[in-house]
């Protein structure tokens, strides 16, 4: 090869070395670039985001423009029943079909579950947005706190079923056969032993997953629709802390503003706990 | 879920035909609709987000795995994935507010006065429009598209940097080696990015001006499939209008089926072997 020719030729060597050196530096300024959005994001919200944070955020309705005060309180709560639908919709989908793949993965089906759950996880918010629409607010001729729930749970399987396969393989083999040996049948050894085991790290997914879900704003626009009043029943239209925000922040009001920015520090607050904690199990488990 | 899509859009469909997605006249009023200045936004804006975000994210994975020290390469990591967890509506926001007037006063004059000659950057500027969008985007693909080259990279064999170190290479020499190995993996998560941007949603929504147009200059409002379905949906006039957005959503969803699923094959074909 040439290559010792190459490396041998002084001239040649020192302007490797610059490339080199170059490179490295690019590397290294294409880091800080990256990280100053993230900074620079969350140094702003916090900071427009506390002055306008009060006690009123969390307990009152929202009020009419030009009124001062008034909350998000009905967003709050809006947000946490969404969630809730969205759980009991998405998580146990997610978990068992995650247990599937996991535990049966020579079949051609886990197979195929797989590759659709890997191509579910891209599909925009929005369409699943549409196909809510479509499926649950057309079919009950209104926009209702079940389509939204719908929509997030829809969203939540891909994250839950990636993170439950992912810890199922982490489970040593060992353990399956010892359970298996001791005549314990298969889907006992499954739901005992396996999953007992990688509960925590299932249970960190199913946070992560949350908190994706609890930042989605787009499928939310046309199933939960948004409503500035108190309402738990979820039949009828729900408010939303994300549409909240998206709502409050087009508008031209200085008033809302400060709002929405409050409720984008609530939300972001949020992500960063459940991120951190993650983190922190996952380190502690896995290391 | 493709097949209730076609379902409830197939008004639509009977009526435009194949014309739909050529036809760039939008009139609700009319009951007219065609979605191409929808497919060029999207599509616009999406590659320029991916020219952006790439050589960052390349230069970023390779940082993360080769140059720094481990506790720092935790810490970066950690940060990095924050970044992909933010939700969309707040970088949105944080566009509107904050990038939207930056560009106005500061990085849209400075690209006039020295690319002014080009029809890309001529026109009035908003500050919002097709390249604070494109901006936005890239910062958010770039955690997705950085995380997969740095697992790419490390499924490539260290004994392969090692021999070239050994035979006198340079650290980006050996470095360049790898990349090469990986490139279709790296290729496989820039089309996940791309596909990521291409459905981008509440973000883009709030920062490209939606403006149903087709404008050479990137200082323009314009507008994508995704944002179009987001401002118009809930509002819908009539039957036909709903029907046209659900057939925007249902070519959203085959442009990234398609893209996804060529993102995963290539990832794919170079994650198999270290497996």
């Amino acid at each position: 090869m040439t290559a010792e020719k190459i490396f041998k030729n002084p001239k040649n060597l020192k302007r490797r070395k610059f490339i080199n050196s170059l490179m490295i530096f690019l590397c290294f300024v294409a880091a800080v670039l990256t990280i100053l959005p993230l900074l620079y994001i969350f140094i702003y919200t916090t900071q427009s985001g506390i002055s306008a944070l009060n006690i009123d955020f969390f307990t009152q309705l929202p009020k009419p423009v030009g009124e001062e005060g008034g909350g998000m309180a009905n967003a709050i709560v809006g947000s946490g029943i969404l969630i809730g639908l969205g759980g009991l919709i998405g998580i146990p989908i997610g978990i068992m079909s995650g247990i599937y793949i996991a535990e049966y993965s020579k079949s051609f089906l886990a197979g195929a579950i797989k590759f659709t759950t890997d191509v579910l996880s891209g599909v925009p918010s929005i369409v699943v947005g549409i196909f809510a629409y479509g499926v649950v607010v057309l079919a009950m001729q209104s926009f209702s706190a079940i389509a939204g729930g719908f929509a997030l749970g829809i969203l939540m399987i891909p994250t839950v079923t990636k993170i439950t396969e992912e810890m199922l393989r982490l489970v040593p083999h060992s353990l399956r056969e010892a359970s298996l040996a001791l005549g314990v049948s298969r889907w006992k050894t499954t739901v005992k032993v396996v999953l007992k085991t990688a509960s925590s790290g299932i249970i960190t997914g199913v946070l992560l997953a949350i908190a994706r879900a609890a930042g989605e704003t787009a499928p939310l626009l046309f199933t939960a629709f948004g409503n500035s009043f108190w309402q738990t029943s979820i039949d009828q239209p729900i408010a939303a802390l994300p549409l909240q925000i998206f709502v409050y922040a087009i508008s031209p009001y200085e008033d809302w503003h400060r709002q929405a920015w409050a409720g984008a520090f609530v939300l972001i607050f949020m992500v960063f706990i459940v991120n951190f904690l993650v983190r922190y199990v996952t380190r502690n488990k896995f290391g | 879920m493709i097949y209730e899509m076609y379902v409830d859009s197939s008004a639509s469909i009977e009526k435009f035909g194949f014309g739909f997605i050529f036809s760039s006249h939008w009139e609700p009023v009319k009951e007219e609709f065609g979605a191409l200045t929808f497919i060029y936004g999207t599509i616009v804006s999406s590659f320029m987000a991916l020219l952006m975000s790439l050589p960052i994210s390349i230069g970023v994975a390779i940082f993360l795995s080769e140059l720094v020290h481990k506790s720092v390469r935790t810490s970066l990591s950690f940060l990095v994935e924050i970044l992909a967890a933010i939700p969309s509506i707040i970088y949105g926001f944080w566009g509107i507010f904050v990038l939207a007037p930056f560009m106005r006063t500061t990085i849209q004059p400075f690209l006039q006065s020295v690319f002014g000659f080009l029809p890309f950057f001529q026109g009035t500027m908003y500050g919002t429009g097709l390249l604070t969008a494109s901006i936005i985007l890239a910062i958010m693909i770039t955690p997705i598209i950085t995380a997969i080259t740095r697992d790419v990279l490390k499924a490539i064999p260290v004994a392969q940097k090692e021999a070239a170190y050994a035979l006198g290479a340079t650290r980006w020499e050996g470095i360049k080696m790898a990349l090469l190995n990986a490139r279709s993996g790296i290729l496989g998560g820039a089309v996940l990015g791309l596909g990521r941007a291409i459905g981008e949603t509440m973000a883009v929504t709030m920062v490209i001006g939606n403006k149903a147009q087709i404008m050479a200059s990137f200082f323009e409002p314009a507008y994508t499939m995704a944002s179009v379905i987001a401002n118009e949906f809930a509002e819908a006039s009539n039957e036909m209008q709903i029907s046209a957005l659900i057939e925007v959503g249902l070519i959203l969803f085959g442009v990234t089926f398609i893209v996804n699923s060529m993102a995963r094959l290539l990832i794919y074909s170079v994650t198999r072997n270290s497996q």
